[in-house]
């Protein structure tokens, strides 16, 4: 189905059900099916949303209260673990970045027979998980480096890999790199200048989404921080978990909805990028 | 660790077209050139090699040392012979293999009933909210179940009320039909986001066609439908796997590392917890578990191509 508002087209193509119209019998049984599995999911789904809700505005007495969500910004040690995830956070998308940026449009321009090879790698920190990398890094790491929290943002590079180089690699795919390259270039601008006043304000939507999905990956990271021996802000969570547990769910809370926002946010820029595509190409 | 842009080669022709060369003078420049036009790629392979290779290689290394250094198979032998490591890879691969069959299922019809139903809102807030909750595992999920069906959840104290206390009846948050429970929450969402693109697939001329030709809904989902289907059910199926078996935080932050799992244990022997003649044990767990993870994704990847060939 493809709904067409003037110009604009919003929805993809999908297929509708056909259920033959004699047979009413078996169309009751589908619909009856289908709102079974839609009842079940939303049950499943939201259960949990509603019942942490009720419990992060609950005072110890288990009367409705704002005081745990009041008292997040005066908890002990938040304001520390706080800063660290974002200082890891920064650290890890600058290099990510610069890594990744230069050698991926790089990749697209001159060599793209390199296309296979850079799918296949940057997907191999996922056949790794973080409890088997870490388990790897540790041991072969130099000790100055092992002192450093920062150890973890060059390790998160690699945990972003996959979601950088995707979003990089569709970015691409939607430009056209060589006429761009080509005409700075013939214009005379260097290799640096073109890479930055031409390209990459040219992928400002893949490189946000990659950004998003990367931070949200590194600011929840758990597994590597925590056996690292840093306290960022999920390891600052389970710690305190112990000392008062409608705090602890006021912030799982927050943070939900946090990537709630960040990720309605790429979709909505997704979507408006994919209409000024489509409008470019029909004018 | 940035590339310099401006050491690029500036010729365009240096890029290794394929344009057939004879001489050897003339294959040996043509060999450093490519050379030089892959000389920008380098930081980013020596970055992948040292971040992922090196410490793939130390932990392949380490696995088949044994408390001396010497090459041996005495920690894969310690773990195979039984004990609380074998229980682990156990639970560990009944766990995936429950948060991958059970999730795919029915995430498949999840996304076939919202990917086919006339409500654009509908299918708009399930994409959102797939996405969303995909990528919500961590430590944050236990505690939001924990609010829900922990010993005095909200959901649990509603359902006491009807007598039907989920604690009274053999559930246990702590334990492993919790931590099913609670991987389900991203396991289906995750499998929504990647199945639906292979319901888009299913093309409505194919359903008129075996109509036309007589054949029932039935005839057309075993013939037709399901055929077209199943490689992308089965290499998600095998992703999802992947995902549960590999799964540390939200596990650890549900149960204290009270349960015995192959990543809850590897935490544990990283943390100091392991005996003094078994040093290397670790080691080997990680060891064994990038070869089941490797088996996962290759199969994943296989059947993912396969599935390609309708999805055009």
């Amino acid at each position: 189905m493809v709904t067409v508002t003037p110009g604009v087209i919003i929805e993809g193509d999908v297929p509708e059900v056909f259920v033959p119209e004699s047979r009413h019998g078996l169309r009751h049984r589908i619909h009856v099916g289908r709102a079974i599995v839609l009842l079940i999911a939303g049950v499943y789904f939201l259960t949990p949303i509603y019942a942490a809700l009720h419990f992060a505005l609950e005072n110890d007495q288990n009367h409705f209260s704002f005081s745990p969500l009041t008292s997040i910004p005066s908890q002990p040690g938040l304001g520390s673990a706080f800063w660290l995830s974002m200082r890891l956070a920064g650290v890890t998308m600058v290099v990510a970045m610069g890594l990744m940026v230069p050698t991926v449009v790089y990749m697209h321009l001159k060599v793209p027979k390199l296309k296979p090879l850079f799918e296949t790698i940057t997907l191999l920190p996922i056949v790794i998980p973080p409890i088997v990398l870490i388990l790897g890094v540790l041991p072969s790491s130099p000790l100055w480096l092992k002192s450093s929290p920062y150890l973890l943002s060059l390790v998160y590079v690699i945990l972003v890999m996959p979601f950088v180089y995707r979003s990089l690699a569709a970015g691409l795919g939607a430009i056209d790199l060589h006429t761009l390259v080509e005409a700075s270039r013939s214009l005379g601008a260097s290799w640096f200048r073109t890479l930055w006043s031409v390209v990459i304000p040219n992928l400002r939507s893949a490189l946000l989404s990659a950004t998003v999905l990367s931070l949200a990956l590194v600011l929840g990271e758990y597994t590597m921080a925590s056996l690292d021996g840093w306290q960022t802000i999920p390891v600052w969570i389970v710690a305190t978990s112990q000392n008062d547990g409608h705090v602890t769910v006021a912030v799982a809370m927050l943070s939900l909805i946090a990537t709630w926002v960040l990720l309605t946010l790429i979709v909505s820029l997704d979507r408006s990028q994919s209409r000024r595509t489509l409008k470019r190409k029909q004018s | 660790m940035t590339t310099q842009p401006h050491t690029l080669p500036t010729d365009a022709s240096s890029s290794p077209s394929g344009v057939g060369g004879e001489g050897a003078a003339r294959s040996s420049r043509r060999a450093w050139r490519s050379l030089r036009t892959s000389l920008p790629l380098v930081p980013f392979f020596a970055y992948v090699l040292v971040g992922l290779g090196v410490p793939t290689i130390v932990i392949v290394n380490l696995a088949f040392r044994n408390n001396q250094g010497h090459l041996s198979l005495q920690n894969i032998k310690a773990i195979t012979s039984g004990g609380q490591y074998l229980l682990g890879f156990e639970s560990s691969l009944k766990l995936a293999a429950v948060t991958a069959i059970v999730p795919a299922i029915f995430g498949t019809l999840l996304a076939y009933v919202v990917a086919t139903s006339k409500f654009a809102l509908l299918r708009r807030l399930v994409a959102t909210a797939s996405g969303v909750f995909a990528n919500f595992g961590g430590v944050n999920l236990a505690f939001i179940f924990i609010a829900t069906v922990g010993y005095t959840g909200l959901a649990t104290s509603f359902l006491s009320h009807f007598g039907l206390n989920p604690w009274n009846h053999g559930f246990d948050l702590y334990r492993i039909t919790g931590v099913e429970l609670v991987y389900f929450y991203f396991q289906i969402p995750l499998m929504v986001l990647i199945i639906t693109p292979a319901i888009g697939g299913l093309k409505e001329s194919w359903r008129e066609a075996a109509q036309n030709l007589g054949a029932s809904s039935w005839k057309y989902w075993r013939y037709v439908g399901l055929p077209v289907l199943m490689p992308s059910v089965l290499g998600s199926t095998l992703l999802l796997f992947g995902s549960g078996l590999s799964a540390y935080a939200t596990a650890e932050a549900l149960t204290g590392g009270t349960i015995a799992l192959t990543p809850i244990q590897i935490g544990a022997v990283l943390n100091g917890n392991v005996l003094a003649n078994e040093t290397n044990i670790g080691y080997a767990l990680g060891f064994i578990m990038i070869v089941m993870m490797l088996i996962s994704m290759v199969g994943y990847f296989f059947l993912q191509r396969r599935a390609s060939r309708w999805l055009r």
